[in-house]
């Protein structure tokens, strides 16, 4: 008796919050996406815009489980939103993207073949992400705080570092650098214990945990880290557009690489403007200007990669065969794993206190 | 007799109801219906709105009490509470004694502009300041270097001390506003009348101050004692790596992980324990009050 009310209630709050956010105009393009990652250049939306007609509208979240929390609670607002290839499984199984029709974006010919036709990306024939960006989860220096760049992960352990090391607040990163640092393969961590003894000895070495780019530019920029894990794009940007002393370091035990791919929300009130950002963002003019200007991991786009200055990092380490061969692609990771991780790194976080 | 005053104070009621009606009707749709949305949440196993099946259980609860180190923060939480609040109260009543008793005029209106002053700016803004004081190389560190013959290194970003920093600095106006009212109220002849009595100024604060003005203090503690208990914003910028409190797991239960039902749960087992101190302590204070 009481339950169909309570339902009927919580729906009708539901509908009437979404009522609310969803004032989207036809020719807006709403975008979903990581602060300062490209999407939200001014010089870029600025450039859509004036190409399109469409008005760009971004907005942004802090981790992957936001982003998805965003799509399932305004249905119908977004238009574009860019997701991690290991995440578009989950995101396609629930509904919240849907389907793309390729033929309308003229770049997507250009994607290197491996990405396009990713498993991930491509169910049934259907492709529900389409490749913006690839990089790595490696390791980032402070120059102040180096003669020579190290080549080993045991750098975050040496005693000389300690309490000047960073790695970010997220149980699947920690373990997945965990799972580096034990041999292991990020996908298959068969020795979980191994990868908690690692990541317990390295707590103590550790000054905080960072959340967002701004907050580990900041801490170079203050002199107080000298090592920590850090995206590709991230710290190119730190270096290009922030002139900041730092380096990106990629093990030789390996590194974690991700796949960053654009998707269109179920519901979305102007796919076709949402195509035509997403063919933009994989466009290699686009591409190149947000190298130069702002520095950005590797594109998708083997065209826009080529267009590059053959010294230039993303080209040169990026592409390096000997790179490719120590990185480990991130692949979906299930609900239940992704506990027994969060379990774990609490478990740690409160153990150091 | 009896129900003359009893239907006085019906009708009393019902003139009082128009105005007591957009105050409790703020509060049903503001608080009430969110926290019940909440509590429903609580005792899900997932959100209806993600797609997947969900049924009532009991296991977000289980949790808390499976699992050491909820408990463990929860512990480290209120003692976090104990200690800020007794901070607030070493600073703030001296500061509130002065203004209410010894500053007249312009004087204490300026010093109560400054006192008030940090709650006009966003507390966000107040904690990334702070953050630009404390650590190795900041504004503190700097200054007593330049100031001082020796070389001192202080670096108190990133701990447990630069927490109790800044959250002492957002809630200590609360216990100078609340301790200020009723030292105010205080008339100023029973202290002269102690005084004359031949009690010491000690024997004054007290025997006469202090038992005066123990509403305020207590109202202030409270206020102060239960946001800290669940603060996380804080401990997460400022505490570093020893900054995980029962706040900040909430926190990652709706933000990190979209586990509502389990960050709703949690909230609800702290605000029983909250209350239950309060309800414990509640005959010690009255009887001090």
């Amino acid at each position: 008796m009481r339950m169909p009310k309570l339902t009927a209630f919580l729906t009708a709050t539901a509908v009437f919050a979404s009522a609310l956010t969803l004032a989207a105009r036809a020719d807006e393009v709403h975008v979903l996406n990581w602060k300062g990652y490209g999407a939200d250049e001014p010089w870029a939306i600025a450039a859509f815009e004036k190409a399109t007609g469409n008005k760009v509208v971004n907005d942004f979240f802090n981790s992957e489980q936001e982003m998805l929390t965003k799509l399932r609670t305004n249905p119908g607002l977004y238009d574009v939103v860019m997701i991690n290839a290991a995440f578009n499984d989950q995101a396609m199984a629930e509904k919240l993207i849907q389907p793309i029709d390729t033929s309308k974006l003229p770049n997507y010919a250009d994607i290197s073949k491996d990405k396009a036709g990713s498993s991930m990306l491509v169910h049934d024939g259907k492709v529900y992400g389409v490749p913006w960006v690839w990089g790595l989860t490696a390791l980032a220096i402070n120059d102040k705080s180096f003669d020579k760049p190290p080549t080993s992960i045991a750098e975050m352990w040496d005693p000389a570092h300690k309490g000047r090391v960073t790695i970010r607040d997220d149980a699947v990163e920690a373990v997945q650098f965990g799972a580096i640092a034990t041999g292991q393969n990020i996908n298959d961590v068969k020795d979980m214990e191994a990868v908690k003894a690692k990541l317990t000895s390295l707590m103590p070495q550790i000054k905080t945990f960072w959340s967002s780019e701004n907050d580990w530019n900041q801490m170079v920029a203050s002199n107080q880290i000298d090592i920590g894990t850090y995206w590709s794009g991230s710290a190119d940007r730190a270096k290009t557009h922030f002139k900041l002393p730092v380096s990106l370091v990629i093990p030789q035990e390996g590194a974690v690489a991700w796949l960053d791919a654009f998707s269109i929300p179920v519901g979305s009130k102007n796919v076709a403007g949402a195509e035509a950002f997403i063919n933009y963002m994989i466009d290699p003019k686009f591409y190149v200007e947000w190298v130069t200007k702002v520095g950005a991991p590797v594109s998708a786009n083997t065209k826009a990669v080529e267009a590059l200055p053959e010294s230039s990092f993303n080209r040169k380490v990026m592409g390096d065969p000997a790179v490719a061969k120590r990185i480990q692609f991130q692949a979906p990771i299930t609900d239940a794993q992704r506990e027994t991780y969060l379990a774990l790194w609490q478990q740690l976080k409160v153990d150091v206190k | 007799m009896a129900v003359q005053i009893a239907a006085a104070s019906r009708s009393g009621l019902r003139s009082a109801l128009p105005l007591l009606a957009p105050a409790y009707l703020w509060l049903t749709v503001a608080i009430f219906l969110p926290l019940s949305a909440m509590v429903f949440f609580s005792f899900m196993t997932d959100l209806p709105r993600s797609g997947k099946p969900w049924a009532f259980t009991l296991e977000n609860y289980a949790a808390f009490f499976s699992q050491s180190l909820y408990l463990t923060l929860l512990v480290a939480s209120l003692r976090l509470g104990l200690e800020v609040t007794l901070w607030c109260i070493v600073i703030g009543y001296p500061a509130a004694y002065v203004l209410a008793k010894v500053l007249k005029g312009r004087s204490r209106e300026a010093i109560f502009l400054l006192v008030i002053l940090p709650f006009w700016s966003n507390g966000l803004v107040r904690i990334f300041s702070w953050a630009m004081v404390l650590r190795e190389g900041g504004i503190l560190d700097t200054a007593l270097n330049a100031v001082l013959p020796f070389k001192i290194n202080i670096d108190l970003m990133y701990s447990y001390p630069a927490v109790i920093i800044g959250l002492v600095h957002s809630y200590v106006p609360y216990m100078v506003l609340t301790c200020y009212l009723t030292l105010q109220a205080i008339d100023d002849s029973l202290i002269e009348a102690g005084r004359s009595l031949g009690a010491s100024r000690l024997q004054v604060l007290k025997r006469v101050i202090i038992p005066l003005s123990m509403p305020g203090l207590v109202a202030g503690a409270v206020l102060i004692f239960v946001p800290v208990v669940g603060s996380f914003m804080e401990p997460r910028i400022l505490g570093g790596r020893t900054g995980t409190f029962y706040g900040t797991v909430i926190e990652d239960q709706f933000v990190a992980v979209f586990n509502w039902p389990l960050g709703a749960a949690l909230s609800f087992i702290l605000l029983a324990v909250v209350l239950v101190i309060l309800a414990v302590t509640s005959p010690v204070l009255r009887r001090a009050a």
